[in-house]
């Protein structure tokens, strides 16, 4: 009598896995865990883990800073630049605004269109106070706002692979991609 | 009217649970960090704290409530998985060496972090923590006097391996707050914007770029080590890490009109 109520309920459990196919969850050390709410340059909201599936560059930047995030920028174009186009295809780069209250989607968007940033591989994001500094801790990102609404932090391109494993970071900065960093994109987007 | 005891009573168990919050009053200080941006006094608004940091006993009832704290089921991002609440027996048993009444340590920033959301709360700023750990029992600044700075550095001179005290043994601060100085580092909810260390440690680092903005901060008063021991330590954290003796409380800031308190 176990053996057939067991083999039913173990039955049960197939007809239930086919009829809603579930994702295998993400590997523990993933940062894709992220539950807060991110908000791309349309304005369409998203979770990190809707990510999942291809590697990326991800970065923290607030779209009023004048020295030091336009360079994030260039560093995110530069990797780009060093790759082929097959390569190309495969990563995409997420920023990330430290900056919830100016950094609207329109705020965004305004930047998409200075820098020419194509948004079928980049995308420009932003997240309530909590979602920033949640990210932040995940990435090992230091901020601080000031009195005059500017933001102290430390700078750093983080490559995470398909999984949301974080694989390399750099804070060297520039259009000039860090060569170790690069290789790690390159060989990253290899193993995909 | 048994509906609404009953109620009442549950209300009442469930804040016994998650420990008592104290009013304090808003007010003006001045922090031993050394904001560049902001050199003057630190403008504090009116917030409720955790009068004791969070006990293992309430610390067991949060992840009895929500499993994906327990020990073993957190993701490696969240919390190390060889620390986090590696001192309790199993991860729903604190055991024979655990006291029901000691702080909660081994416990990492997104932990702390989300027992504090889930009782409606938050951690306490840096900013908040330091103004509110300044007071004895009768003055809300008592940084200035020196048998006052003795009896916290004392704390120090203790061996690490002294067994830490359950909470509530100290006497209250002027705002009815214990256990402050003396018993356990605590997470603050902004201590990674304690650029301090990561400066510290990059003083002959020429690449300055790697900090967005004004320099980062520096000590203002070098005569309150205790205070800067507690900023380097936390500015020497990542949020997965935990120690023995790390824990927390939590705060809730005010409604905006009750902000400014008379």
């Amino acid at each position: 009598m176990k053996k057939i109520l067991f083999a039913l309920l173990f039955s049960f459990a197939l007809i239930g896995n086919a009829a809603s196919p579930k994702p295998a969850p993400l590997p523990g050390d993933s940062v894709l865990q992220i539950d807060n709410v991110f908000t791309n340059q349309d304005g369409r909201n998203f979770k990190l883990a809707e990510r999942r599936g291809k590697p990326q560059l991800v970065a923290m930047f607030y779209t009023s800073c004048k020295y030091i995030c336009p360079l994030i920028i260039d560093s995110g174009k530069g990797i780009d630049n060093s790759l082929t186009p097959d390569e190309r295809k495969k990563l995409s780069i997420l920023l990330v605004s430290i900056d919830p209250v100016r950094d609207t989607p329109e705020a965004l968007m305004y930047i998409v269109n200075k820098r020419k940033l194509d948004t079928t591989r980049w995308t420009l994001s932003r997240t309530d106070e909590k979602g920033v500094r949640t990210l932040a801790a995940l990435l090992g990102v230091r901020y601080r706002v000031l009195a005059d609404g500017e933001f102290n932090h430390t700078s750093a391109l983080i490559l995470l692979d398909a999984e949301g494993r974080v694989v390399a970071r750099t804070e060297t900065l520039g259009s000039k991609p860090d060569p170790v960093f690069l290789a790690a994109v390159r060989k990253t987007l290899a193993a995909k | 009217m048994r509906r609404l005891i009953l109620l009442s009573c549950l209300i009442s168990t469930a804040s016994l649970a998650g420990g008592a919050y104290v009013r304090v009053p808003a007010g003006e200080f001045q922090s031993v960090l050394k904001y560049e941006d902001n050199k003057g006094k630190q403008k504090i608004a009116a917030f409720d704290m955790m009068k004791q940091p969070v006990t293992n006993a309430q610390f067991l009832e949060f992840v009895r409530k929500h499993p994906q704290w327990q020990r073993g089921k957190t993701p490696v991002v969240f919390a190390e998985q060889t620390h986090y609440l590696s001192h309790w027996q199993a991860p729903l048993v604190l055991g024979a060496k655990v006291k029901p009444q000691q702080p909660v340590t081994q416990v990492s920033w997104f932990a702390a972090s989300a027992y504090c959301e889930a009782q409606g709360a938050r951690l306490p700023t840096w900013n908040e923590w330091e103004y509110t750990a300044a007071a004895d029992p009768k003055r809300r600044d008592a940084r200035s006097d020196p048998a006052w700075r003795e009896s916290i550095l004392g704390w120090y001179a203790k061996p690490a391996s002294t067994p830490i005290a359950d909470v509530g043994k100290s006497p209250a601060n002027i705002y009815g707050i214990q256990d402050l100085n003396g018993l356990i580092w605590e997470w603050t909810e902004d201590y990674s914007a304690m650029l301090v260390s990561a400066d510290n440690r990059n003083q002959s680092d020429p690449d300055k770029s790697k900090f967005c903005g004004a320099s980062a901060l520096s000590m203002e008063d070098k005569e309150s080590y205790a205070v800067m021991m507690r900023v380097a330590m936390l500015s020497s954290l990542e949020a997965v890490n935990s120690t023995s003796n790390l824990g927390f409380r939590c705060a809730k800031s005010l409604p905006r009109a009750q902000k400014r308190s008379p």
